[in-house]
């Protein structure tokens, strides 16, 4: 529940429906994708336009009131979670495509658009937006945007962070900040962009934003490869890269991962592969045809079990679907999935993932790994039951332990999904005591009294 | 009426007792079902999405929160349309869920005097009643046929009618009160070699409103080889029921549907309408705490058929006719689609039909509006919905509408005469546009038109 002083000044900009504080609209604003983490907010806002962000915020920043901006909420690290309490301020509404610039090949929206909506339109027009979480179907772009979101096209393309061109942004004051704009190239200064990107809702509150945008590739085919040995895989995927071929996607699979999706979508997947590469190329026809072969004679020397080339379109499609729906088969086996994104240099996978295996069994806890090989992005995938609190505690360690070698051998404890809550603990160890006080710093600039999303990162 | 705080302690115990936590367990909060649920879509609401609705009974079943109005209220303006289980990567049996949370508060809701004698009339009288049933359906009958419907238009006194009511007055079939039954007999012999033996569950609104569909949906089945049988002891379905959270009333129909077709001694359960068939797959749910009744439950919901299903196993004993070339589009039920998995056998038949070229329509899967009695409790999200479908229908330029269930049906007449579609666009059953296909030129089935003027 909210003040009512503070109730009634929110009301006087949204009106009574768009503010909420009943227990309906507080519990179902408590959580996001993130297993494990709840929180009830004071109250949720759903403003519709820039100028009503601005007043929002001066309100709040004037009651101290915390601000939790929320897009879909499915974000992986409890970055939504209200854990002090406050305002979850919901973007869905502010869901606008305003504009696609077929001159410099940029598109400006709202932060509440949809990305698989943003990918539709532009694709009608011959023209791509690469980065594609797995969530894409109802994550919005502003949380993409707040989380740099990366996908299965990241090895060849790059994630979130390289098509952000321009930002607007309400910092808690309610002043308006403009960063970037349609421009390619722009050195005036920081790179205030970029600091926005991945900032988790914590330095301000995106209300608009330019991507740069590609033409659309001519071509693309995919081709899936089995594996008896996880080290032929490992090796499969370097010497790929080694012989200068860039996949659009390099997906890996282990092989309960490969049993779950296949009992899930029974799309004809080997369940007795150790594991399974997916790879798709994009590009001019001939380009693509070629570094098929030349991919399909890797996989083969170093003794894939398996090839299979996508004949058509339709294959094609169900191969990635595959992949797509990876993560989600996986929770029908126990009822909470806790999915990690431990990534490490592209030739540390096959030690990454054997010590994934190894932390596995000391723990008796059950990880399915899979993720994009390609750039070496994992998604160790432990699979177990909230309400077994011993269970938690094994999970809790063998997830510590993971992360620590994920560190050790040059990696990072989140690759795509950000710190929010749940990693906050550990990004000491991943940034050092330095990294940390430069980033509270930064943060301070933007936001002394630090209403914005608190207690997130750090 | 004023709920006492009492009433809601109550409520908040029912909770605690009755949602199954497993399957509350499931969900893992992924938000997939989030673009596929209508009253997400509609509201942008996270409170009026399926991962929501689940956040909401979890936290009920876990004593984290009480029971409110609102929180009812949101369970209510759910259409049960069950497209977020199709969409859940993580199987969470949303149906299930939605009626255990409607029955929680189904009986210790203190209700108006008004809505408790309709739910009475409609769940405890009317419904479980098939004699009943026709009874209103004569009365019905008389007033569509006798002149006093015309005479009522004329006198305006139907404006005295709430408008989803007048505008279904308008566009209801001819009612018929004697049923299927009546007409072909109670078990009818295969033409041809015989396939097996189906027993047809006619269903209680569609057997009066759409007596012709019923009959012809025999005739196909017969010509398709396979013998049918129609018990008389069959009842409702019990899915009104269910999905208000009449749960007993709900058991006790289902009881008396499994006996009525054990006795009959039949291979497939054949049904005509998604809403009835996705309902009598779900007995072995109803039933879970009925031992005695959980296995002769499960093999009865196995035997459980779509009418579409069984027609295409045997499509080659249906050579169709050519019809008059024209452009059909089909509107998925979304209890067939969601509920019994049946996508893609209504759209293999309509694409068999020489002369017809199938358009899918943008969004066929999503929600008409009708979901049951939706439309009467909740209109304007119902006309909604109906007008957005209408929209799209109109895109398709089609010819033809093609539907599966009784409600589907009778909401997508209406958003066409709403809509000034009437001239340019008929609706059927799919079973009655599979009749048109047969009957050309082959003198087994009599013609439709016989039928419509039964
Ligand atoms: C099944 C599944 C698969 C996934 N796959 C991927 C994947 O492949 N790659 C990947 O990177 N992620 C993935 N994710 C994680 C998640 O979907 C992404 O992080 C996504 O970008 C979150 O978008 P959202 O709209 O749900 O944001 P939310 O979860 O609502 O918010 C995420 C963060 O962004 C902030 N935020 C949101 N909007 C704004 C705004 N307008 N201004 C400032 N801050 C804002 C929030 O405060 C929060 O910190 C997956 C999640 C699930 C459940
Ligand atoms: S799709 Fe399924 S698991 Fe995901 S939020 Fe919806 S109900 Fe829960
Ligand atoms: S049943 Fe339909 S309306 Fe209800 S939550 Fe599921 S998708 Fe939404």
């Amino acid at each position: 529940m909210l003040p009512s002083e503070l109730k009634e000044a929110l009301q006087k900009v949204v009106g009574p429906d768009r503010l909420r504080d009943d227990p309906s609209a507080c519990l179902t604003h408590s959580y996001d994708a993130t297993p494990l983490f709840q929180k009830m907010p004071d109250g949720v806002i759903y403003p519709k336009s820039t100028e009503e962000i601005q007043k929002i915020l001066s309100i709040a920043s004037h009651y101290e009131l915390p601000i939790i901006t929320r897009g879909s909420g499915t974000n992986l690290s409890a970055s939504t979670v209200p854990i002090t309490g406050g305002l979850v301020m919901v973007m869905t509404h502010m869901n606008q495509l305003l504009e696609i610039d077929q001159e410099n090949l940029t598109a400006t929206f709202q932060p509440g658009l949809i990305t698989q909506h943003l990918h539709e339109q532009v694709e009608k027009l011959g023209l791509f937006y690469p980065p594609d979480p797995g969530s894409m179907q109802i994550s919005t772009m502003g949380g993409n945007i707040a989380t740099s979101s990366g996908g299965l096209r990241g090895l060849k393309y790059g994630t979130t962070k390289d098509y952000v061109l321009g930002l607007t942004a309400v910092l808690p004051s309610g002043a308006l900040l403009q960063t970037g704009g349609k421009r390619y190239k722009d050195v005036a200064g920081y790179n205030l962009t970029q600091l926005l990107v991945g900032s988790e809702g914590t330095l301000a509150v995106i209300t608009e934003a330019t991507v740069k945008l590609l033409p659309l590739p001519e071509y693309r085919q995919a081709m899936i490869a089995h594996f008896s040995d996880l080290d032929h895989a490992a090796s499969t995927v370097s010497e790929i890269i080694a012989a200068r071929i860039i996949p659009c996607t390099l997906e890996f699979l282990d092989q309960q991962t490969v049993q779950v999706i296949e009992n899930y979508s029974q799309i004809g997947l080997p369940i007795d592969a150790e594991a399974i590469l997916l790879i798709e190329q994009d590009g001019p026809k001939e380009a693509v045809l070629q570094d098929m072969v030349r991919m399909e004679e890797i996989c083969k020397t170093q003794n894939a079990t398996y090839v299979q080339v996508a004949e058509n379109e339709e294959e094609r499609k169900q191969l990635l679907a595959a992949r797509r729906n990876a993560l989600s088969a996986l929770a029908r086996l126990r009822p909470t999935t806790i999915l990690e994104d431990a990534t490490v240099p592209r030739s540390q996978i096959a030690p990454m993932v054997r010590e994934i295996r190894r932390i596995s069994q000391k723990y008796d806890i059950q990880i399915c790994t899979f993720g994009h090989a390609g750039d070496g992005n994992l998604h160790p995938t432990c699979l177990t039951d909230a309400r077994d609190q011993e269970e938690i505690e094994r999970v809790e360690k063998a997830l510590a332990e993971i992360f620590a070698t994920a560190i050790q051998l040059g990696g990072t404890i989140t690759g795509e999904h950000g710190v929010g809550l749940s990693k906050a603990p550990f990004l000491k160890s991943q940034v050092g005591t330095l990294g940390v006080e430069i980033m509270k710093g930064i943060k301070k600039v933007f936001d002394p009294q630090n209403i914005l999303n608190p207690g997130k990162i750090f | 009426m004023k709920k006492t705080d009492a009433s809601w302690e109550q409520i908040g115990e029912k909770f605690v007792q009755t949602m199954d936590r497993n399957q509350l367990a499931q969900c893992m909060r992924c938000g997939f079902c989030l673009p596929a649920c209508p009253t997400y879509q509609e509201t942008g609401q996270e409170e009026a999405s399926p991962r929501g609705r689940i956040a909401l009974m979890k936290a009920l079943s876990e004593g984290l929160i009480t029971p409110d109005q609102t929180i009812v209220d949101q369970m209510e303006f759910c259409l049960g349309c069950r497209a977020c289980e199709s969409a859940c990567p993580a199987g969470v049996p949303f149906g299930q869920l939605l009626e255990q949370a409607r029955s929680s508060f189904a009986e210790p809701l203190p209700r108006t005097l008004i809505s408790r004698f309709l739910r009475r009339f409609f769940f405890h009288w009317l419904f479980p009643y098939p004699r009943r049933l026709r009874l209103i359906g004569s009365v019905i009958a008389f007033y569509q046929r006798s002149g006093l419907k015309r005479l009522f238009h004329r006198l305006g006194i139907l404006r005295l009618l709430p408008t989803p009511l007048r505008e279904m007055e308008k566009i209801l079939p001819q009612v018929n009160s004697r049923g299927v039954r009546k007409y072909l007999g109670s078990t009818i012999p295969a033409q041809g070699k015989k396939r097996s033996r189906v027993g047809f569950f006619y269903g209680c609104i569609m057997d009066i409103v759409f007596t012709k569909t019923n009959i012809n949906t025999v005739h196909l089945l017969t010509k398709a080889g396979y013998e049918v049988v129609i018990p008389s002891e069959q009842t409702c379905c019990g899915a009104l029921h269910a999905h208000a959270g009449e749960k007993e009333q709900a058991i006790h129909l289902a009881e008396k549907n499994i006996t009525a077709f054990q006795q009959a001694r039949v291979e497939w359960v054949a049904s005509n309408a998604g809403g009835c068939g996705a309902m009598l797959r779900e007995y072995p749910h109803l039933l879970r705490n009925h031992r005695n009744l959980l296995d002769d439950a499960q093999s009865f919901a196995h035997s459980v058929q779509d009418v579409s299903q069984l027609l295409l196993q045997a499509q080659e004993s249906l050579p169709f006719h050519k019809l008059t070339s024209q452009l059909v589009t089909y509107q998925d039920s979304c209890h067939l689609r969601n509920g019994m998995g049946v996508i893609q056998e209504p759209r293999q038949l309509l694409r068999s039909i020489p002369g017809i070229t199938l358009v899918e329509m943008k969004k066929a899967d999503r929600c008409c509006g009708s979901a049951g009695i939706y439309n009467l409790t909740h209109p304007d999200l119902a006309f909604s919905l109906l007008d957005k479908k209408m929209k799209d229908l109109r895109a398709t330029q089609a010819d033809t509408l093609v539907t599966t269930n009784p409600g589907c049906f009778l909401q997508m007449k209406m958003g066409i005469q709403r809509s000034g579609l009437t001239h340019q666009v008929r609706i059927l059953h799919l079973v009655d546009l599979l009749a048109e296909a047969m009957e050309k030129g082959s003198s087994s089935i009599p013609s439709s038109r016989f039928f419509v003027s039964l």
